[in-house]
Order: C-alpha cells, then structure tokens, then sequence
C-alpha cells in the first residue's frame, strides 16, 4: 500500500474536503493505485538536474506603481454568497468555545 | 453556395468586409442551428443570442461607416466556459461556481471583440478542464457529432464539437495536458495550442498555472492562424506572457508557404509504441509521408524520456491544481452550502465537498498529497526535475528537425462511459499530448484520416520549437491544402441543416 485511509483523511483536511467514508474508501483505492503508476519515476536519474518549475525563463517583471481603473467595490461584491457595509461576511474565525 | 454555417472564418470575415452578408445573417444562421442541433449535442452551457445579436449589429454599422473591418469582422465565436466574460454566466463546467458572473473579460476574449468576431455563447467542457471526454461536465456530456454514442474528446469537448457541427466557425479552448488537441482529434477539426505564454491567460480560470495555454479551435488551418494573431502577445495583466511581436500567422498558410521543401520532420519512434490503435498508425504515417510528398524530409528523433511525461504531468498539474483551487471558498463568489456550520473552516469544507465532482476532488486529493511535508521530494520535486529532462529532449530534437510529427491519440473517440470508472485509463488518452504543454512548446493537431472500421476522424499532431507557430502552421496548412479531410462534416449535422 502507497497510502492508507489515515493518510488519505489528513489529507482532505489539509485539501479542506468534507469527504463522506465512502469517498475516503474509493479515493484511498484509487490514489493508491495513482501512486503506484507514479513510482516508474523513482528510476529515473535525476542526479544533478535543476527542478523546473516553468517552460520559459522568467524575470520577475516590473511596472510603475500608478493609478489604474479599479473594480469598485459593489462590483466586487457583486459575486459574493454574503456581504454586509461593504464586506465579505463569513461565519466566526475563532471556533466557538462553549466553556467560556 | 456554401451554407453559412460551414463558410471559414476567413471566408466570413472578408464577406462580412465587402457587405456581401452581413455580421447579422452570419450570427443568426449559427443561432438557428444551435437551436435545432444542440438539444442533442450538449456543446452550448450558455446561449447569449441577444448579446451576439448586438455585437453583431455594432460590427455592420461600423463597417457601413467605413471604418476598418477587423481581422474577425462577423465570425462566430463561441468561449469554453474557462473564459470569464463581463456580465455572462461563467462556470468552468462547475456546480462551485453557480451564479458566478465575471465582473470583466479575460485577455484573449477582450482582443475577440477587437477584432470584429461575434461571441455566440459559452462552450461545454470537463469541470476545471479536468477530464479528456467533457464526462466531468457538471451540466451534462457533449456528444460526438460524427458518433452521437461517443465522446468528443475533451476537456474542450463542446469546443470540438460545436465547431465540427457547425455551431460557431472557431471556438476558444485551453490545453493544460491536450485539452485542445485531443478533442480536435476525437472531433476531426484543428486544434491549436500555442507556445506558453504567447497568448495571456489573463481572465482564463486557472487549473495549473506553469501549464495551461489558451488556443482556437477550427475547421481549417487558415482559421487557427487569423485567430491566433488576434489573440496572441504581451499582456501586461499576465507576468508570464512572452514580450514578443506577433508575426503575420496567416501568411503561413499560403500557397506559397505550401511547398515544404528543406522542412525537416522529426518522427519520435517513442510516439508509435504499444497501446497505438493500428489504424491510426497508418493514417498518421500516411500523413507523414504525405508531407514528404510535399517536399519534406522526414527525419528520425529521439525522445527517451517521453514514457515519463504521464507521470510526471500528473503531479506537476495537481499539484498547481490543488493550490488554484483553494480559491474556490465560498467567500467571494461560487457556491456556499445552505447549512455551513458555525465556524469558517466547517463552512470551508462543506461548500468544497458540495460544489467540486469527483475527478476534482480526487486530483486536489493527488495535490494536496504530492505537495505534503514527507512526501515533497519524492512526488512534486522529483516530477519537476524528470520533467526538465523532458524539455531537454525537445531542445536537442529540435537541433535536427524543424517540426515534430506524432499521432495526436492513441485511440479514437471512445463510447460514453467506457472509461469513467479507471482514472488511469481516462489519464492514458492524453499520452501523447502532455510533454508539449510539459515543455512549453506549440503543439496543433490536423485531421488526417477516418479510421475505416467505424469512421471516426483521427488526428496528426505537430510539435514545433518554442515561438514555432508558423511552422507548425505552415506545415498543417501545406497538408490540408493536398488533402481532402477538412471538407468533410459529420453525417448528422449535414442531414439536419436548417
């Protein structure tokens, strides 16, 4: 086994995924069958290779800090699921503490 | 007199100039047909009839007022739901995005405008260009014009498929891993992806950001170029687009360019191993000896890495996935589930499990996995290192041949639901699209033959060095200008012309 059922639910937590014991058990056969395929590239030599991380050579390009148009804000909330005095508006960040 | 529906772009944008028809009939002929083909087909998510209309109607009162008719002037277009457009639905073949409407257009969609060409509506695809048969849908599969029980090929399958039946005359699609060529394969019509960074993704919804590249879709080769110039160059809202001019592409599908004398054709034995469908083996090495016929000299060359791409393409892609995805909140547009919990986090993680299907949960679950502490250096580090030693076989290919000749699939277009339950297998029909979006090159795919046992189109894909664009244009253009197959529409869409 590449992976197991743990590995695969802390990973969902990372992923942020409310997945249900079925999805958990389908996807710990599945990546497991993935990762497997993925081992044919612990046999390739790679000593001594730079990493890649982009086709084409990049210089981090600058521009001139000026004034452009802008989405107003309206439009900007226009999309959003809840917004209140011209915010976002999500449930409580902190967890709710029943104790205190 | 050819029908509307079946005239090239460039046919369309030079009558459309000289007032012979006008933007208005062109865009409602395409509107009428969608309306009694695409019930069946699935292409369009999202018609803007009205909007096309009006665009339309600007584009033959400027030209009545003498202004100068744009390189697209009239042509109808229709967007893979990738593309955000102002004010129209966008949803990335999404239930996660329900309800979202882009505040602006992207790029590539802005420069359509400019250039005259009439957006129809909004084209069906694999949820986050997640998928190679558009099954991913969230909204449903498209259907194959040339065989209603099969698959267009995908993740631009309504864009193959709308332009192979005539709903629009070029569709806009986007290649992470093939997306573009493999339906235009499946679908018989040309596909084209561009160099990274020659076309900005600017207003493209992100799958994987070192990979991804927006690129037209068309009948011919000729409509592919004029398409490209429009869209292609230095956006300054894209930190990756290559500052270069934009050549003339269409003046690389001449007569005069026909005559591939001096071209050199590299074959890569490693493209026609096991797994190759028989009769695209002779189909695609009829075309290359086609293009000899033409003047080229067909060369021998050697990729060794190639069998790695699959591999190293799907930790590279999911891991850039796992991390674009993470935007999908529930926060600033998309879907929030209707009982979210009581904290952030629980709101989180019931919004995503709700709005994302199964192929994209299971590769932010491949991301997210290959991208974890412990896990790093063996999956997503050594990915990226295989995947220079793919790119390096390309630049020392390219020391000896000017173009690069391969099938672009495997298979033909497979039946529905053949290959929805083994990821794996679904993975294996981007085998020979994928170390050209790893490299970054210019890759286009041409109709070359039907297979004989049951008619279905296949495709020759042409890989050119970085910036390579005419070439592989030139090329591509030269083959369809000595064959036939282009000419051909699928049988169901010639007998229900409206």
């Amino acid at each position: 086994m590449k992976i197991t059922r743990d590995e695969v639910r802390a990973t969902a937590a990372l992923a942020r995924l409310a997945l249900t014991d079925e999805e958990i058990t389908r996807l710990t056969r599945e990546l497991d069958a993935i990762l497997v395929y993925m081992e044919k590239l612990a046999a390739v030599d790679v000593e001594g290779i730079e990493p890649m991380t982009h086709a084409v050579a990049l210089a981090c390009p600058l521009r001139e800090d000026a004034l452009g148009p802008q989405l107003t804000v309206e439009k900007a909330l226009a999309d959003a699921p809840a917004s209140e005095d011209g915010c976002f508006l999500v449930p409580r960040i902190i967890a709710h503490d029943k104790e205190a | 007199m050819t029908p509307l529906h079946w005239r090239s772009a460039a046919e369309i944008a030079a009558q459309v100039a000289a007032r012979e028809v006008s933007a208005v009939e062109v865009t409602r002929a395409h509107l009428d047909r969608i309306a009694a083909l695409d019930r069946r087909l699935g292409c369009y998510l999202l018609v803007d009839g009205d909007g096309a209309l009006a665009q339309a109607a600007a584009v033959d009162r400027a030209i009545a007022a003498g202004d100068s008719p744009g390189l697209l002037a009239g042509v109808p277009v229709g967007l893979k739901d990738l593309l955000v457009t102002e004010g129209v639905a966008t949803t990335a073949g999404s239930k996660i995005l329900a309800g979202f409407i882009p505040p602006y257009d992207g790029t590539a969609v802005a420069r359509l405008r400019q250039a005259g060409a009439v957006i129809l509506g909004k084209l069906n695809m694999d949820e986050f260009a997640m998928g190679s048969s558009t099954e991913n849908s969230a909204f449903g599969p498209v259907r194959n014009p040339w065989d209603e029980s099969r698959v267009p090929g995908g993740s631009s399958g309504g864009s193959a498929a709308a332009v192979a039946a005539g709903l629009c005359a070029v569709a806009l699609g986007t290649d992470t891993g093939g997306s573009i060529r493999q339906p235009a394969a499946l679908s018989g019509v040309v596909g084209l992806k561009p160099t990274y960074g020659r076309v900005s993704r600017h207003g493209v919804i992100a799958f994987a950001s070192s990979l991804d590249q927006v690129g037209p879709l068309a009948r011919t080769v000729e409509d592919c170029a004029l398409t490209l110039e429009a869209i292609a160059g230095h956006d300054p809202k894209d930190a990756t687009s290559i500052d270069a001019p934009v050549p003339r592409y269409r003046d690389a599908c001449t007569a005069a360019a026909a005559d591939l004398s001096g071209l050199r054709v590299g074959v890569p034995e490693e493209f026609f191993a096991a797994g190759l469908d028989p009769e695209i083996e002779r189909l695609v090495r009829a075309a290359i000896a086609k293009l000899a016929d033409l003047g080229a000299r067909v060369v021998p060359a050697s990729l060794p890495n190639s069998e790695h791409s699959l591999a190293t393409y799907y930790l590279v892609a999911t891991a850039e996935a796992s991390s674009n995805l993470a935007r999908y909140d529930g926060v600033r547009y998309g879907l929030r589930v209707r009982d979210p919990g009581d904290d952030l986090n629980t709101m989180y993680q019931k919004s995503r499990a709700a709005g994302f299907g199964t192929e994209v949960k299971r590769r932010i679950m491949l991301g997210t996995y290959a991208l974890r502490a412990g896990y790093y250096d063996a999956y997503y580090l050594r990915a990226q290192k295989v995947r220079a030693l793919i790119k390096r076989d390309f630049d020392r290919a390219f020391a000896t041949c000017d173009v690069i000749a391969t099938p672009t699939s495997p298979i033909p277009a497979f039946r529905l639901g053949d290959r929805t339950e083994d990821p794996l297998a679904m993975y294996l029909a981007d085998i020979y699209t994928i170390s050209c979006n790893l490299a970054g090159l210019p890759g286009l795919s041409v109709p070359c033959g039907f297979t004989t046992s049951n008619t279905l189109p296949t495709g020759l894909q042409l890989l050119g060095p970085p910036l390579g664009e005419s070439t592989v244009l030139r090329v591509a253009a030269a083959y369809q200008r000595a064959t036939d197959w282009h000419t051909r529409h699928p049988p169901g869409a010639e007998r229900s012309t409206p």
